[in-house]
């Protein structure tokens, strides 16, 4: 398409300076974390390394940074045993109902958290059973599982279906054929789909809020309870740090993994 | 595609194998699929539509005011306080303008984004600028809403302001400006990356024709490219458009004073209401489900 060269100039600059809208927040927390003040204001008052080196000696955050892996991780085994099958099965097999399935599937990150989060604790207290972890790890694997359907069911699709057909016509067996021809193909892609669900169960506020109890405080509800007491605010700007310094190289690992605009594939 | 199959099959009918082989292998695919499905089955349609059933129907029961629980007396009474109230369908309607507006700020600034980097941009910064404009999605909601919150500071006195206050000298303050702006920030990847895969897509050859048939630029991308793009963007406005939606947690960060549907759903459920606020939930999953027919038309779904 022909372009003249201050349309040209114009898109760069909106590209450009989008790029610096969404950064520009996220350095001002990294900032912030080395400012010596509990306000966020601008600009700094003075610079102090004390937040950072007496981050270890706040238990809470510690505590919750333990409780936010632990759920996170049953979440996503849940999540990526429930997802694989999933694809595997609507991606193989045409049967009735297989775009109702796909859309129930979709459903969990399509309506609100809200919904998914009260919808939860009513089922919980309904039948009596106490909010807790098993609650939160319920209410995350519902929404990890499209994660890592959406993830495997691109890659399936993508994976031409001669390749298990001719294994099988070779005389192997179904598990064989999983062992040695699905299993290579799909295995990166299940693998950002569990790194993806991981990162949302890790940030997730909202469906944890109303399926924890009160024994339960992930990391998000640390930093939900602990922005409004001036004492704890800087802390909560070196964990928000701490967390994008983890996450974003995890999530752009998955992103090379997976089939997406950034993928490798 | 079914030649080495066919081959195989002609191979087995001449051992005398196929019939059996055949039936043998129609019922264990059959008991395969049901393996294999069973278990995601149950979980979504036993845990998540039976929680959303039995929420539903919790909003017909009658609230004990003495206990504060709900009663098993059948009444529509907090279906009729949800809906009828004008003061919640004020609420209702600003939260849907919000999640429109965040919406559309998504979509005027992604599709010219997407454009330059699918059309224009080199091969080499590409990629690189799609992952830099979708990581930060996994930097963490929080980390936003608070990286925002020190943007749009107003400051008080003596107290100084936050960034836009003391760098550019004037700041909306917290309120609907920055619950939209906010909610935009968060939300952006999510349309961006359907409306770039959506570039993507639309072959050259159409452009290249669309040009030599007399078509302007302008022409091409209102007449040609737009069209093609609908169902990328309907796709990426399901994410924008729910997840602002439902938000009550944003708007407690950056949105001063404002409130929307998520915060009286929160607070009648700590009250606790909790069959008027299952009433509040329908609400939302109404608003929700009309979405996503409304975008199912426009053809979201093949892009999702």
């Amino acid at each position: 398409m022909k372009l003249s060269s201050s349309a040209r100039w114009s898109l760069r600059l909106t590209t450009y300076l989008t790029l610096l809208i969404v950064y520009l927040p996220l350095l001002i927390v990294v900032i912030l974390s080395f400012n010596d003040s509990n306000a966020l204001v601008w600009p700094p008052r003075g610079f102090t390394t004390h937040w950072w080196s007496s981050i270890g000696h706040v238990e809470s955050a510690r505590e919750a940074l333990l409780t936010s892996t632990k759920i996170g991780l049953v979440a996503t085994v849940i999540a990526v045993v429930l997802g694989s099958l999933l694809s595997f099965a609507l991606q193989r097999h045409d049967f009735f109902g297989k775009n109702a399935i796909s859309f129930i599937a979709v459903l969990p990150i399509a309506l609100p958290g809200i919904v998914t989060g009260v919808a939860l604790r009513n089922t919980f207290v309904r039948f009596g059973w106490d909010l807790g972890y098993t609650s939160v790890i319920v209410g995350h694997a519902t929404f990890c599982i499209v994660v890592v359907y959406n993830n495997v069911i691109a890659r399936l699709r993508r994976t031409s279906p001669n390749l298990r057909e001719a294994s099988s016509d070779l005389g192997a067996t179904p598990f064989q054929t999983f062992r040695f021809v699905t299993w290579p193909l799909t295995r990166s892609a299940i693998a950002a789909g569990a790194i993806l669900a991981f990162a949302l169960s890790f940030d997730e506020v909202v469906v944890t809020t109303f399926t924890a109890g009160a024994g339960v405080s992930t990391l998000p509800q640390w930093i939900l309870n602990n922005f409004s007491r001036p004492n704890v605010l800087p802390y909560v700007t070196v964990v928000a740090t701490l967390v994008m310094i983890v996450s974003l190289p995890i999530a752009w690992l998955a992103q090379r993994l997976s089939d997406g605009p950034g993928g490798a594939q | 595609m079914c030649s080495v199959h066919r081959v195989g099959q002609r191979l087995e009918r001449a051992a005398g194998l196929a019939p059996r082989r055949s039936r043998y292998v129609g019922a264990r695919r059959h008991l395969a699929l049901g393996t294999v499905l069973s278990g995601p089955l149950a979980w979504l349609v036993i845990v998540y539509l039976g929680s959303l059933a039995l929420l539903i129907t919790s909003a017909f029961f009658r609230l004990d005011d003495f206990t504060g629980k709900s009663t098993s007396e059948w009444t529509t009474d907090n279906l009729s306080e949800a809906f009828t109230t004008a003061a919640y369908r004020t609420l209702v309607l600003r939260s849907v303008a919000i999640a429109a507006l965040a919406t559309l700020v998504c979509v005027v600034i992604a599709l010219p984004v997407a454009f330059y980097i699918s059309r224009v941009a080199r091969t080499w910064t590409k990629r690189g600028l799609v992952v830099a404009l979708t990581i930060p999605l996994w930097a963490g909601y929080l980390v936003k809403a608070y990286a925002l919150r020190a943007i749009f500071e107003p400051g008080s006195g003596d107290d100084g302001g936050g960034f836009l206050h003391s760098v550019v000298g004037w700041s909306p303050g917290f309120g609907y400006i920055a619950t939209v702006v906010t909610l935009a920030y968060m939300w952006f990847p999510y349309m961006f990356l359907p409306i770039y895969t959506g570039f993507e897509k639309v072959p050259d050859s159409l452009l290249d024709a669309s040009a030599d048939l007399g078509a302007g630029t302008f022409r091409t991308l209102r007449s040609i490219v737009f069209p093609l793009l609908v169902p990328s963007i309907a796709a990426g406005s399901i994410f924008t458009f729910s997840l602002s939606l439902g938000d009550y947690i944003t708007v407690k960060v950056v949105g001063g004073t404002t409130q929307m549907i998520g915060n009286i759903i929160e607070r009648t459920l700590l009250a606790p209401n909790q069959p008027l606020a299952a009433a509040f939930t329908l609400w939302p999953i109404l608003i929700m489900v009309a979405y996503l027919v409304a975008m199912n038309r426009l053809g979201a779904f093949r892009n999702l």
